[in-house]
């Protein structure tokens, strides 16, 4: 089975492959939920830029319109000058009122689009398998969920529309300009290019130094989180100094490559900044010079007007520029959330479906109400056929990876209400078994049934739920005790969790909490011990009344007591079901029906407990720690 | 919390100085070009003087490139002050961590630590670039840019100043209400990614009990929240682009119409119209700048904190004065001992401990979780410090040894144990770095490593991946047995080192230590009977007292815990995991 998740394990990468077609997807993923809006958004810019050009060129009206030809008159008539004023007056609110506008347009765009990636990226990642979780180191997805969304917000929040502003402001005002005088206009940008270039120059020098920072700031981590991990280790060894040294190294490498990275982009504002002002100083001079020669029709006015025209593109190719290192860095971070959006979902080619039946007839009637009695039901023929918990391996073979076979050949059967062990070293294949029952990865050769049914043509739903499965970390979620019981059916009445957690042994200690079973857990329930935390798990199992039950055993030491109260939980637990049981303690193991001994995936004992004894073999050999 | 940040400047206080000063010394250039342009216009261009404007133009020149010099050097002291801070808090933080005591470490999870010294710092580099940049510039530019507009007209200056007022206030209320409202709205981020992060750890159990759509709608419901409190506080903040625009065209329109007035009555001319307009920008965006320059710096306030925790965590365990740097043998006594982990907590973990344990002795130690097993062991090698009472070793209060010493001569090997990304040697020299490869051997054949050691791929020299993940439970228990028992220390400490080694293993490896060690004290901390039982003294520990002390029939016959797991155990080792599967 190819892993499609392989591709996506290359850890975080920091430069994109193909960045105009990332930066066309954005866009696509933006537009599709709010293309109005950014079609609002694009025009109110536009009027926003053209109110300020307005303003610029008012300028030339000023001068050269109104207070020129009321110089030295003996009674000036100031009526056109109120005219014009208001009629300014007039764009400019236009122009307030777009770019007001344009903001609050764009908080809803960047808001409502982070909504959606996000409520995307959770539904899609639910429906992945159970190979994706595995094959991705849980850091790399949250940094998906928060690092990568983050970078672009600011991506659709600010550099896309700044990126538009100084786009029209500086073609804009280079029309104005040429306008007003192509001569100095030529010149302004052959200044306009210099200035391009030296962007270009610092800008990339600063993002190649913003990349390998952002690598040596990875390296950084990893060996915080390290030693963090470890601290406790490295003061019992008194190895303080040792670690503080190979830190400087890394903690020198990271300051180097920022120091860099952030002089090279301070330097872009003042370069574009100052070679603006020569620009400025140029134009002043050539104009000047004209305007004295009579050259060009260009007026003191229009010196002005141009003057300001050309200062005000020396700031939109600084904002670019330093825009662009932020979209390089935001397409890296969405070309990873758009590779999660891509990843296969869990395919579920199975259409048999489970149903409740009446109880207490012999024939299989269909019923909509909770029994104690379930069905499979075939779409195809309507036919039913009682769920009994009858479970067959046949000539099972498994791998994670295609090289690498896990399960060779396993066979095995387990007849209802019968309760089968796993017994063997770590990384023999027991926990494999489990992923294969509930279909969380698929086989490779061999057939697995449920009551003669390939379990592939179960449809995923029907097949977990007819499963209760208790694993080995004891995994609990944020919300009340209750809530985390009633997680195995969510429409179980309070009695019910109750019920269940009598039944697993959890009531006691629940009762114990200080708000009972509306104590609030958080945090993976770390308040809670180890042994709480399981008992939690064994209820939640039991709420669900699954007729089908797996348990993979904790490995971590609880004390022999707590373990005692675990063990009669899952005992009751296991009662009158199917049971598949990962032991790695005695007591699960002893009144099994049937116990496996697995080592490299070959089952190489079976038998019961006595039979297994008797045989002098590995079990005898687990079992009394001696070598027979 | 500013006092201990700015400590940490130290080397490149030099630049952090210099930086705010080169950027004044850059608005004051940035200043004077407007002032020498309106003299260019009017002198020069007005008057048709061409020798004025090249005269003002060459001093424009002069002046953007003494401002483009002091700009670009502005820049460079700018990053090196602020990268150079960052990199001096990062060294602190892990520096002062490294002399953190176990109960310091336990304040801290790991995540946050990572996240202190990573993302904390980056937030920190950003504001301290743009208070020694950008806040001290913004100021000065706004104030030069005013007194120069005095200087040309104090009477359309007062139009600015009323301007600059007015917007400041209206940029106060919103950036000072938004700050709160953001800083309200952080931690619901957080929790919506915490509820994320659970999925994505829980995710066998979301597939298990099919609740793949119900976890959906959670998330969206609480993605909904999250997006309804941003595009509230976010519309907040919207309005300052065009408040503030609204003010520069005021000013602009009124400018205009007054200095119109003024053109034409002689008291202003032409040119100093234009530098006015062009200061209104340069007044209202220095304005804006600082503003945001100030959100910015509230909003990295949480990250200073959390750093400033780190730094300001004081080892609460201290070397004597007169340290002794010899400990004669490996005796352990407890004298009236008593310990908790809070000092306000009412139930102490550890009561009235009395104990004596002579040098040589093999000591087993047993009992439930939370019964004070690990806390007891911990005093000996002064991870903690007693409240009331002494410990001591070799006849020695623990406390009057020098810590590094102590550590060495008594070796614990945690519960909780880590390998470190190396290779089996590397890992090995952490007991002892001068090690040859013959006594990590030797260690190894002790703790019944080497057997596989020497079957891996490049044996001794095979690289252990992070956290040691490329070997089995079983056999990180058995390299960090070697790895303690390389100090050569006078007391061993296993504490639940071996419950992942099985039975017949485990016993091999205790009569080597008893074999090749015999000199060393050795205290086993273990769940199972069978590690424990030959010991030659064994406690029995519940809820921090001493239930009983004996040997294991003792016990057996008089200790009812002891009768009891006992008991439990009979027939078998009672764990199967990890059991010689290896070999």
């Amino acid at each position: 089975m190819p892993g499609p998740a392989r591709s996506f394990k290359e850890g975080q990468k920091i430069k994109t492959e193909n960045p105009m077609k990332v930066l066309g997807r954005v866009m696509k993923y933006v537009s599709r939920d709010y293309l109005v809006h950014v079609i609002l958004v694009v025009i109110f810019i536009v009027i926003g830029v053209w109110s300020t050009i307005q303003g610029t060129m008012f300028m030339q009206t000023l001068i050269d319109d109104y207070i020129t030809p009321m110089l030295g008159q003996e009674n000036p008539d100031f009526g056109p000058l109120l005219h014009a004023i208001i009629r300014v007056a007039i764009f400019y609110a236009i122009g307030v009122a777009a770019i007001y506008a344009r903001s609050v347009i764009m908080v809803y765009v960047t808001q409502g689009t982070l909504r959606n990636l996000r409520d995307e990226m959770f539904a899609k990642m639910e429906k992945f398998p159970i190979r994706y979780f595995d094959t991705n180191t849980r850091g790399d997805i949250m940094s998906v969920y928060t690092n990568d969304i983050d970078t672009l917000r600011q991506m659709i929040s600010q550099s896309i529309p700044q990126i538009i502003n100084s786009l029209l402001t500086i073609v804009m005002s280079i029309v104005s300009m040429f306008i007003l005088t192509v001569p100095l206009t030529l010149f302004a940008i052959g200044m306009l290019l210099v200035m391009v270039l030296a962007t270009k120059r610092f800008a990339g020098r600063s993002g190649k130094y913003f990349v390998k920072q952002q690598r040596q700031l990875g390296q950084l981590d990893g060996y915080v989180e390290e030693m963090m991990a470890g601290q406790k280790v490295i003061k019992v060894f008194n190895h303080e100094e040792k670690a503080k040294e190979q830190f400087e190294k890394l903690n020198d490498m990271l300051f180097n490559a920022a120091d860099e990275a952030n002089k090279n982009a301070n330097i872009t504002m003042p370069v574009n900044a100052n070679l603006g002002y020569i620009s400025f100083v140029g134009s002043a001079i050539i104009g000047g010079a004209m305007a004295l020669a009579g050259f060009g029709g260009v007026t003191l006015g229009g010196i002005a007007s141009f003057l300001t025209l050309n200062k005000s593109i020396s700031m939109p190719i600084s904002m670019m520029s330093m825009e662009l290192n932020a979209i390089v860095m935001a397409l890296a971070g969405a070309e990873r959330v758009f590779n999660l959006m891509d990843e296969e979902f869990e395919p579920d080619e199975g259409n048999v479906t489970l149903v409740n039946i009446k109880e207490g007839t012999e024939e299989l009637i269909e019923t909509s109400e909770r029994t104690e009695r379930w069905a499979w039901k075939k779409p195809e023929t309507g036919e039913l056929r009682e769920l009994k918990g009858d479970v067959r391996f046949e000539h099972v073979d498994f791998g994670y990876v295609p090289e690498k076979t896990v399960l060779h050949d396993l066979s095995l059967y387990a007849k209802p209400g019968q309760k089968i062990a796993f017994v063997g070293s770590t990384g023999a294949g027991k926990t494999t078994i489990t992923n294969l029952i509930n279909r969380f990865y698929d086989i490779k050769a061999g057939t697995i049934t449920y009551d003669g049914i390939s379990i592939n043509r179960i449809s995923k739903g029907a097949l977990r739920k007819s499963l209760g499965i208790v694993l080995q970390d004891a995994v609990l979620f944020s919300g009340t005790v209750m809530d985390n019981i009633r997680y195995g059916r969510p429409e179980a009445t309070n009695e019910e969790v109750i019920a269940a957690a009598k039944l697993a042994n959890a009531d006691s200690f629940i009762r114990q909490l200080p708000d009972g079973y509306n104590t609030l857990i958080k945090g993976n329930g770390t308040s809670l011990s180890q042994g709480q935390r399981q008992l939690l798990t064994i209820a939640r199992a039991a709420v669900a009344d699954p007729p089908v039950i797996i348990l993979d055993e904790a490995t971590s030491s609880i004390d022999t007591r707590t373990e005692r109260i675990v063990q009669e939980g899952m005992d009751k637990l296991m009662e009158g079901r199917t049971s598949f049981v990962i032991a790695h303690r005695l007591s699960t193991v002893k009144n099994s029906n049937a116990i496996m001994v697995l080592e490299q995936g070959v089952i190489i004992e079976r038998g019961t407990h006595e039979q297994l004894l008797e045989q002098k073999g590995r079990y005898y050999q687990l079992y009394t720690g001696h070598t027979a | 919390m500013i006092k201990t940040l700015a400590g940490y400047v130290r080397e490149y206080k030099r630049e952090a100085i210099i930086t705010p000063i080169l950027m004044v010394v850059e608005v004051i250039f940035d200043m004077l070009i407007p002032f020498i342009m309106s003299m260019l216009i009017d002198e020069g261009v007005q008057e048709g003087n061409m020798d004025n404007i090249i005269k003002y133009g060459v001093l424009m020149l002069i002046a953007a490139a003494a401002a483009l010099f002091v700009g670009v050097m502005g820049a460079k002291t700018g990053a090196r002050a602020a990268t150079g801070f960052a990199k001096n808090l990062r060294w602190g933080m892990f520096s002062n961590i490294q002399t953190f005591s176990f109960a310091n470490i336990d304040k801290f999870s790991t995540a946050s630590l990572v996240t202190r010294m990573t993302t904390d710092v980056t937030n920190i580099q950003m504001a301290f670039q743009m208070i020694i940049r950008a806040a001290s510039r913004a100021p000065v530019s706004l104030i030069i840019a005013m007194v120069m507009t005095f200087v040309i007209n104090a009477r359309i200056a007062m139009i600015y100043l009323i301007a600059v007022i007015a917007l400041s206030i209206v940029l106060g209320i919103v950036m000072g209400k938004s700050v709160v409202f953001f800083k309200k709205i952080f931690p619901k981020y957080d929790d919506l990614n915490e509820s994320i992060q659970e999925n994505v750890t829980g995710i066998r159990v979301v597939k298990t009990f099919v609740r793949e759509d119900y976890e959906t709608e959670k998330l969206k419901k609480a993605s909904g929240n999250i997006y309804k409190l941003f595009t509230k506080a976010e519309k907040m903040l919207a309005t300052t682009a065009p408040a503030m625009m609204l003010t520069v065209y005021a000013c602009i329109i009124l400018v205009s119409w007054v200095g119109a007035n003024f053109i034409v009555q002689d008291a202003m001319t032409t040119g100093e119209l234009m530098s006015m307009l062009t200061y209104c920008m340069n007044i209202l965006m220095s304005l804006m700048m600082f503003s945001m320059v100030i959100v910015m710096i509230a909003m990295s306030e949480a990250s200073a904190e959390r750093i400033c925790e780190v730094l300001n965590e004081k080892s609460d365990l201290h070397n004597p004065e007169e340290p002794v740097y010899e400990v004669k043998d490996g005796s352990v006594d407890f004298n009236n001992v008593v310990f908790s982990y809070h000092k306000t907590s009412e139930k102490p973990v550890l009561h009235e401990i009395n104990l004596h344990i002579k040098s040589g002795e093999t000591i087993g130690v047993m009992g439930g979780t939370g019964s004070g097993k690990t806390s007891l062991i911990n005093m000996i090698s002064r991870l903690y410090d007693v409240d009331s009472g002494s410990v001591e070793v070799g006849g020695l209060d623990v406390r009057q040894y020098d810590m590094e010493v102590l550590r060495d001569q008594v070796s614990v090997v945690l519960q909780k144990n880590e390998l470190f990304s190396g290779t089996v040697i590397d890992n090995l020299r952490w007991g002892n770095e001068n090690a040859t490869e013959e006594e990590c051997r030797e260690a190894c054949i002790i703790a019944c490593a080497d057997d596989f050691v020497s079957k891996m791929p490049k044996g001794y020299h095979t690289y252990i991946e992070q956290g040691g993940t490329n070997v089995s439970g079983g056999q990180k228990q058995r390299l960090c047995i070697a790895r303690a028992l390389l100090k050569k220390p006078k007391i061993l400490i296993l504490d639940d080192s071996t419950s992942a080694v099985d039975t017949a293993t485990e016993r091999r490896i205790r009569e080597g230590l008893k074999e090749k060690l015999p000199e060393m004290t050795k205290i086993i901390i273990s769940q199972r009977i069978s590690s424990i039982q030959h010991a030659d003294k064994i406690i029995v520990m519940d809820e921090g007292r001493i239930d009983g002390i004996g040997t294991h029939d003792e016990l057996l016959a008089n200790n009812e815990i002891y009768a009891e797991v006992f008991e439990s155990q009979q027939g078998g080792s009672g764990d199967f995991d990890e059991i010689g599967g290896e070999d």
